[in-house]
């Protein structure tokens, strides 16, 4: 995502990325990145909480705004209502990240795109 | 408590699971960038989301109102669909801390409309923008990315709110 935020950049598009992981949007690097610290799935705020939700998206909006330069980051800050033992337990073997069933759809995919390229169709 | 490193969590992870090659996440010295030209209320605002978005209709009467071309390319969807017709179809996240029951959680179209008819934003065009996660760089770079800006000239755009999930 943060390879088509600089892509639109570079060809005129002003862009800003909601994201969770700071790293690795930081990493690639964008114009203007809004890092929400809550868990992977809901970088624009906790389900149901509207509230929260405005007030995380017009972040977003005032930084297309006020940004001046690239890399701009604005944190959030704010704090994931259940507290923040995801962030000890995400990718950990304790919960594995995929269920088996979720791994099985993937290989299955992989498969068909294998495919795919074998017929020239990808 | 520090924000997730995610490179390093990963490759933990994958490595515990058999994976022995860490993936290579995209790493760049230079960013572009180019300033908003007007005032936000006067700007046309897309939406672009990897939360594999997609709409809920009865495959008997109705054809799918999302056009997709191309394996797990970028794609659009139209706007003027009702939110609770909208749904996400990734695996990719962390099902132990949330859930995706709410789309506006991760592909913020309410908040979209209501900055539009607020008056906060100019308009938003006919259409929201879907993708996938990629593991391919090049394909992204290539592909992917060169069909969002075709996208984002056809619909007009001024800016774009990119979510990646």
């Amino acid at each position: 995502m943060s390879l088509i935020a600089r892509h639109l950049e570079e060809n005129g598009i002003p862009t800003v990325v909601i994201g969770v992981a700071r790293d690795i949007v930081e990493s690639c690097g964008v114009a203007r990145f809004l890092f929400v610290d809550f868990p992977l799935g809901s970088p624009c705020g906790e389900p149901w909480n509207v509230a929260q939700q405005r007030e995380i998206f017009d972040m977003a909006l005032g930084l297309l705004e006020t940004a001046r330069a690239p890399r701009t980051t604005r944190e959030a800050g704010l704090s994931w209502s259940k507290g923040e033992d995801w962030k000890t337990l995400v990718f950990t073997e304790a919960q594995p990240y995929q269920s088996g069933e979720v791994q099985e759809a993937w290989l299955a995919r992989k498969e068909k795109y294998r495919q795919l390229r074998a017929e020239g169709k990808v | 408590m520090e924000p997730v490193r995610y490179i390093d969590r990963t490759t933990d992870y994958y490595r515990s699971q058999g994976y022995d090659k860490a993936y290579a996440w995209a790493k760049n010295d230079a960013v572009p960038f180019t300033p908003l030209a007007k005032p936000l209320a006067q700007c046309r605002i897309g939406l672009l989301s990897t939360s594999e978005i997609a709409i809920r209709f009865d495959p008997a009467t109705e054809a799918n109102p999302i056009s997709e071309e191309g394996f797990r390319a970028v794609y659009e969807l139209p706007a003027d669909v009702p939110t609770e017709k909208f749904y996400s179809r990734t695996a990719s996240f962390d099902r132990y801390a949330t859930h995706l029951e709410d789309v506006n959680a991760f592909f913020p179209i309410d908040r979209l409309r209501e900055a539009a008819a607020s008056g906060r934003i100019g308009s938003i065009p006919p259409r929201f923008y879907g993708a996938y996660n990629n593991y391919s760089q090049r394909k992204v770079r290539e592909e992917e990315a060169p069909k969002a800006l075709g996208m984002a000239r056809a619909d007009a755009l001024d800016a774009a709110i990119l979510v990646p999930v």
